[in-house]
């Protein structure tokens, strides 16, 4: 059920406007999801509409944004609150619109185009938007409508050379500016790659970052995908991320969540070819008045596939944290391996964890189990440290830094690592667990 | 008992083997097809209902067509036509009925003939081991068995519209007060039409001296079944209630949407156990019943504790989920569950655990078995609010997959308020473990055999918890339901 009211005229006299500047092949791909975005709108009711069922998207949608502008801002502000390697691939996007990619790594084969430019390859160009369904919500066709920057990474077929490109999409915060970033990672035949993509900036005002990202990994080949989220509590992130897996392909992914007032992680990964697998793990620590909601679905369509989901999340204050996960096993699908499983500790009295991790099983020979918790810790893990002689802050830190670190300690990139178990020792509480 | 042809393998599964499939031939009373306000007042003048009834039920139905047909549930795993509420007769009496019987000579010959068929004998002489039965047949309760013995305990037992007659304070102060009217379109439409069911009432410190059942059947060609079962345990009692329904074969479907309400005070406890066995549509998916219940017990009272039990192998469509709600500090609820279907059949099943009061405890294990091109959904919420302090939840769902073609999903809700609550969810799905039939064929024992003790074994957690005459049925059930899914 969604409502198309939400779409004013301005949304119309904004996209005329940014169409004259853009190349010609973009037109009927962004006439196409125009009209989509104008018949579906944005679900902002919620009765009936499973999705969206413990979100509510009125508070993002309701706002008239303007398009967010592009304007240059030091590197060094960017360095302080991201993490950074002159030997990665950095690409810089300020509130939505590319700066420049810096890099000390000349000899890499991988290329990275501006999505919306005449440079792209006809063969690229056709593979943009190829996996993103605009019927499920109006947030993707609204990205693709005014998709007008973004990035491209093309990976060679055989380039296991394990390169970082770390994306930055630094939000200024203009007031009530939605930026939409778009990426594409094509990874050929058994490569390797790892991919950042960093959501970082906000300030004081609504703002709406709309991302729509898409994944081809491609014959066995190996993607690495670590998704940062840290804005303010003012800003709104709805973040759509499609995945398809080849034959032998692998994808693993890392979502980490500290911040912004609402966020949607929308994932979706489509496992697709014999032997393919993935592991998708994520950590939110929501506080203040956030609002997360991670909807991350697995659709296995051959046999033979592995899937892993592993979420864990830790509440304080009046945050809330809603995930929504689902593993879907078609008939043809047998001899699938999947695991899901989603782990909440809550820490304050009016925090609220909403979780619905389903299975949607059509294939009889397969394994399949999913688990999930919501909580306090055990009070034997408390009194256990305390009878060693910790004191109960640290004992509490510890225990709460431990079920943290079960997430983080799978970042295989250190620079990544280190910042992330810097940012999370920071802003995790001073929790006591008292019994 | 229909003749059971045997049962081969290659062909699968026999019609015949739904035995409960045959229809009686009593005459009965019917009202015209279709839903109106008139039809409203028909039902409540036939009962000779108080004003206070019949303005629930005209509150219901105006919420009803207020809302249209749009607000029928949408979000359940389940795909049928939609149904024309227009062509439905929403209420069938047998015509013996018109009088009620004081006692059970006075009771048709020929009804206590068709309840016999059924194995569910009314007549005291032939106990079903100390049970006693309210058999409700089309929308009317036709016998009530070992009322003396009843009476004599301070239990109330009867046909829900007797209660309204003889005990009519107690039926206003607690009908609807767990389900009400506006709860949802079927017990909305339910609340509107009801046209009988039982009624149970237990007086403080009072243990029920037997079990209570009730039988329900549907005769009637296009006829709904809407009864209403209302059971109220007072302070200190405690009741075990059982109830079991079947329906002839017909090609169309029938629908049955039933509103139970259970209310336990303090210290009470109340334990219900259901054996669904209606009509579940010939192999091609024709016919069968559309089973649209809404039950829910409160747990009032500190202490208090509710028990549903569930064995569901017939209907078309199962759209059912026996809920709990937490209120009284320490009150416990339970939800164990065998959902099986086969062919066509759709389930879409589970429970709602809703925690209020403090050290609430609640327990879901659900086991679901999926045969031939059938889809079995356990859908489950649990809620946790903030004032349930240290409340605990385990839940478990596991699902068979018998066959290529059928489907197993599990979608289980959890919402947490309070950060004292541990509450643990766990799933799993796969089919019947190869090395586990090796095992057992190897030692002589045939493939279908096999299959059998396996899934029953699955099962028996649930049996357990069943009244012993009612495990060997269901037990029996699933063997009967299971016939022709392997080989």
């Amino acid at each position: 059920m969604q409502d198309t009211s939400t779409i004013g005229d301005k949304y119309e006299e904004d996209y005329e406007l940014l169409s004259a500047d853009l190349p010609d092949w973009t037109s009927d791909f962004r006439n196409e999801a125009m009209l989509a975005f104008k018949q579906i709108g944005l679900p902002i009711h919620r009765k009936g509409n499973e999705k969206w069922k413990y979100t509510n998207a009125r508070p993002i949608a309701e706002p008239q944004y303007s398009l967010a502008k592009f304007e240059e801002i030091g590197l060094d502000t960017i360095k302080n609150v991201a993490p950074w390697n002159d030997s990665w691939v950095n690409v810089v996007f300020v509130n939505g619109l590319c700066q420049g990619i810096f890099t000390s790594d000349t000899a890499s084969n991988i290329q990275v185009f501006n999505i919306a430019s005449d440079e792209l390859p006809p063969n690229i160009a056709k593979l943009v938007g190829g996996i993103v369904d605009y019927s499920d919500d109006g947030f993707a066709a609204w990205n693709s409508a005014f998709m007008s920057d973004g990035s491209v990474i093309n990976v060679p077929d055989g380039d296991n050379s394990g390169t970082v490109i770390n994306m930055i999409f630094f939000n200024q915060g203009l007031a009530r500016t939605v930026n939409h970033p778009r990426v594409l990672v094509n990874s050929g035949k058994k490569s390797n790659i790892n991919v950042i993509e960093n959501y970082v900036g906000g300030g004081d005002n609504h703002t709406l970052t709309n991302s729509v990202s898409e994944i081809y990994v491609g014959e066995s080949a190996t993607v690495n995908h670590y998704r940062l989220m840290s804005e303010t509590d003012h800003t709104y992130d709805v973040g759509y991320g499609r995945v398809k897996i080849d034959t032998d392909g692998k994808f693993n992914s890392r979502a980490f969540f500290r911040g912004c007032g609402i966020g949607r992680y929308d994932l979706n990964v489509l496992v697709d070819g014999e032997n393919a697998s993935c592991d998708l793990q994520g950590l939110y620590f929501t506080s203040g008045n956030q609002h997360m909601d991670n909807f991350i679905n697995i659709d296995h369509s051959k046999p033979h596939c592995q899937s892993n989901l592993f979420y864990k999340g830790i509440l304080d204050g009046n945050s809330r944290a809603v995930f929504g996960g689902t593993v879907l096993v078609r008939k043809e699908a047998q001899k699938t391996d999947s695991i899901q499983s989603d782990k909440n500790l809550i820490l304050s009295p009016k925090a609220e964890v909403d979780s619905k991790p389903a299975l949607f099983i059509y294939a009889d020979d397969v394994k399949c189990a999913h688990g999930a918790t919501a909580g306090n810790i055990d009070a034997d893990t408390v009194f256990y440290m305390r009878s060693r002689g910790v004191d109960l802050e640290t004992a509490s830190r510890l225990i709460i830094y431990g079920f943290a670190g079960e997430v983080i300690d799978k970042v295989e990139i250190e620079e990544l690592r280190s910042y992330l178990e810097k940012a999370f020792l920071t802003s995790l509480p001073n929790h006591r667990f008292e019994f | 008992m229909a003749d059971q042809k045997v049962i081969s393998r290659q062909t699968g599964v026999e019609d015949s083997q739904y035995k409960w499939g045959f229809e009686f031939d009593i005459e009965s009373d019917v009202a015209p097809k279709g839903l109106s306000e008139d039809i409203v007042r028909f039902i409540s003048a036939k009962k000779k209902e108080p004003e206070w009834l019949l303005e629930w039920r005209l509150k219901a139905f105006q919420h009803w067509t207020n809302q249209g047909d749009e607000a029928a549930p949408k979000w359940a795993q389940v795909k049928f036509e939609e149904i024309d509420f227009q062509d439905i007769i929403y209420y069938a009496a047998p015509k013996s009925s018109d009088d009620a019987p004081k006692s059970l000579d006075e009771v048709d010959p020929e009804l206590l003939e068709a309840f016999d068929k059924l194995g569910i004998p009314l007549e005291e002489q032939k106990k079903l081991s100390g049970v006693a039965v309210d058999a409700v047949l089309d929308s009317v309760s036709v016998a009530t068995t070992y009322q003396d013995m009843l009476e004599k305990a301070g239990v109330i037992f009867c046909p829900i519209s007797e209660a309204v007659q003889k005990y009519p304070e107690l039926v206003q102060k607690y009908l609807g007060s767990v389900v009400p009217y506006s709860d949802n379109f079927y017990a909305t439409l339910n609340s509107a039409v009801f046209s009988d069911g039982s009624f149970c009432y237990v007086p403080p410190g009072v243990r029920c001296p037997i079990e209570l059942m009730t039988y329900f059947r549907i005769n009637e060609a296009d006829s709904g079944q809407f009864e209403r079962t209302l059971i109220v345990a007072d302070e200190g009692s405690y009741v075990s209630y059982l109830e079991g329904c079947t329906a002839p074969m017909r090609k169309s479907h029938q629908l049955h949407a039933a509103v139970v309400e259970l209310v336990a005070l303090k210290d009470a406890e109340i334990k219900y156990s259901t054996l669904q066995n209606w009509y579940p549509g010939d192999k091609n998916g024709e016919g069968g019943v559309f089973n649209f219940v809404t039950k829910r017990g409160a747990a009032r009272g500190e202490n208090s504790k509710i028990s549903w039990t569930q064995v569901e192998t017939g209907s078309a469509i199962t759209w059912k989920y026996p809920s709990v709600i937490l209120q009284g500090d320490n009150s416990v609820g339970e939800f164990y569950s065998v959902a099986l279907v086969n062919n066509y059949q759709q389930a879409d099943t589970g429970t709602k655990m809703i925690h209020v009061g403090k050290n609430t405890k609640s327990t879901i294990i659900a086991k679901g078995i999926s045969a031939g091109k059938a889809e079995n959904t356990y859908r489950g919420q649990v809620s946790i609010l903030p004032g349930a302090d240290n409340a605990r939840n385990f839940t478990q769902c596991d699902s068979l997959l018998i066959g290529d073609e059928c489907g197993a999903h599990t979608v289980p809700y959890i919402e947490v308020r309070n950060p004292t609550a541990q509450m643990g969810h766990e799933a799993t799905t796969s089919k019947v473990n190869d090395d586990q039939l090796f095992y057992l064929q190897q030692r002589g024992i045939d493939l279908e055999e096999s299959n059998y003790m396996i899934i029953n074994g699955f099962c028996r957690g649930i049996f357990k918890e069943l009244p012993f005459e009612f495990a060997m049925e269901a037990s029996q059930l699933l063997r009967v339901s299971l016939e022709g899914t392997v080989g």
